[in-house]
């Protein structure tokens, strides 16, 4: 296919990657990275919203106040049938207020995440991690790290700073495993995000009587201050778990995947104890693999010149991140995987308003399970062949099912 | 160099923070930026000028007010 054919067909959004080469944007979208910033492309509904796949539209874009994220304007450009019938019954959210709505929610969220909260957090990351592995060694061999250390750490971190309570702390984690984990039928799914959704209203109904220093108590102090209902309140802790769960499990067992691909990079990691080569590494890391993959997505309430076109007042917008993340304009060699290289612009947790609240916690996570993992275990294999290991081509962030490795 | 802030553009990622902690730190309260130093040594632009482009509000302007 040529370049100018692409552009003028419009092709289907979400893309499929390349099999031979899964930690890669999908090649069309490339295609079309390549021919230009902006291009359009097709959803499920027929609509052909903007596609942004260069890097630096994609920051002008999401720091615009004329771009929202308000899902119930006519125009946007929503991810599936699924997301239309729940419209009108989806409650106002982080994710799909602007301005000055969003900041009032966000902030409830950004005082547990500040870099000195996440610092603090750091000894007990450290010690889960360790502890997770020590079971992992002791246990049999092949081992799953999805089950073993991707997917608990952060369900642990979440509980921990959500504040749930230890005596809970298996009834949450399984519930959120099957809620967020992308492998339950969508019955299954829905069933274990509502028991989750009224496990957290009626903690932060208790946690208004008997607060602690946890992110449900933040919440219970604005709901006793009027600001929130307990439904809003209990939403609210649940989209912290959504946003936090599964994305950074998935960069955990996918970054080790892609570091099992580039041993010569494993040992940089296996080889160093100093926190900010293995802090380059998983900023290089998050840039080359750049998990989520259905595009955030925006619409125009004006009209705004980017790149040589114009996004018209109430067309959908669709930003690439991992596209934009290998824009050669901005990194140099955007295809090689370089843990030496400062790769500080990435967009893996977006950008303006809306980018990552929980961003410093999953550096943290990353960083310690990349600079502990390899050092504690330098003989870790996959022991499956690569072209055996099941990715998430489906799912709303790139990752793996399963990685059975040995040791 | 000369640093400004504003809280209200402010989104509370802590960027700044972990870039350049000797001139930004956030709030207890609900993340937001506070200036520890508002006219930091010149030993300190590189990371200033980090902060200021990887801020997502765009809460952060530098300059250099001298001739």
């Amino acid at each position: 296919m040529t370049a100018p054919d692409v552009r003028a067909a419009a092709p289907d959004y979400p893309a499929k990657r390349d099999a031979a080469c899964p930690f890669a944007p999908p090649p069309v979208l490339r295609a079309l990275a390549e021919e230009a910033p902006l291009s359009r492309v097709t959803i499920w509904d027929g609509s052909t919203p903007w596609l942004v796949t260069g890097h630096e539209s994609q920051r002008a874009l999401l720091g615009d106040e004329r771009v929202s994220v308000d899902e119930h304007r006519a125009g946007f450009p929503l991810f599936s049938q699924a997301m239309r019938d729940t419209l009108e019954h989806r409650p106002a959210m982080v994710f799909n207020l602007d301005g000055a709505e969003h900041r009032r929610l966000r902030k409830i969220l950004t005082r547990a995440f500040t870099a000195k909260r996440v610092q603090a957090l750091r000894p007990a990351i450290q010690r889960i991690t360790d502890e997770l592995i020590d079971a992992m060694l002791a246990g049999p061999k092949p081992a799953d790290l999805v089950t073993s250390l991707a997917v608990p750490l952060p369900s642990l971190m979440i509980c921990e700073l959500l504040g749930v309570p230890y005596e809970d702390r298996d009834f949450f984690q399984e519930r959120s495993a099957v809620g967020v984990g992308g492998t339950a039928s969508a019955e299954e799914s829905g069933a274990s995000m509502q028991a989750l959704t009224e496990y957290l209203i009626g903690l932060v109904r208790s946690k208004k009587e008997t607060p602690g220093d946890d992110v449900l108590s933040d919440i219970a102090e604005r709901v006793t201050a009027g600001e929130l209902s307990e439904v809003e309140g209990g939403l609210l802790g649940l989209q912290a778990l959504v946003a936090g769960h599964e994305t950074s499990a998935n960069m955990i067992a996918l970054g080790t995947v892609a570091l099992l691909r580039h041993p010569e990079q494993l040992a940089l990691l296996r080889d160093t104890d100093d926190p900010a080569v293995v802090a380059t590494a998983t900023e290089e890391l998050l840039r080359y693999l750049t998990i989520p993959q259905v595009g955030q997505r925006r619409i125009a309430t004006a009209d705004i010149e980017i790149a040589g076109e114009v996004i018209r007042e109430g067309e959908g917008i669709i930003i690439d991140l991992p596209t934009g993340n290998r824009d050669p304009d901005v990194f140099d060699a955007p295809e090689a995987l370089d843990l030496r290289s400062p790769q500080g612009r990435h967009q893996a947790f977006g950008f303006g308003p809306h980018q990552c609240v929980g961003q410093q916690l999953a550096r943290a996570e990353l960083q310690i399970v990349y600079g502990t993992l390899f050092r504690r275990i330098p003989t870790l294999t996959p022991a499956v062949e690569f072209d055996e290991i099941e990715f998430k081509h489906d799912a709303l962030a790139f990752g793996v099912h399963a990685l059975p490795v040995t040791w | 160099m000369n640093v400004t802030v504003d809280r209200e553009r402010c989104c509370g990622a802590g960027n700044c923070v972990v870039l350049a902690p000797e001139v930004f730190d956030q709030r207890d309260e609900d993340g937001t930026v506070v200036l520890l130093d508002p006219t930091p040594p010149e030993a300190l632009a590189g990371s200033v000028g980090e902060a200021v482009d990887q801020c997502p509000g765009r809460a952060i302007e530098a300059y250099d007010i001298r001739p």
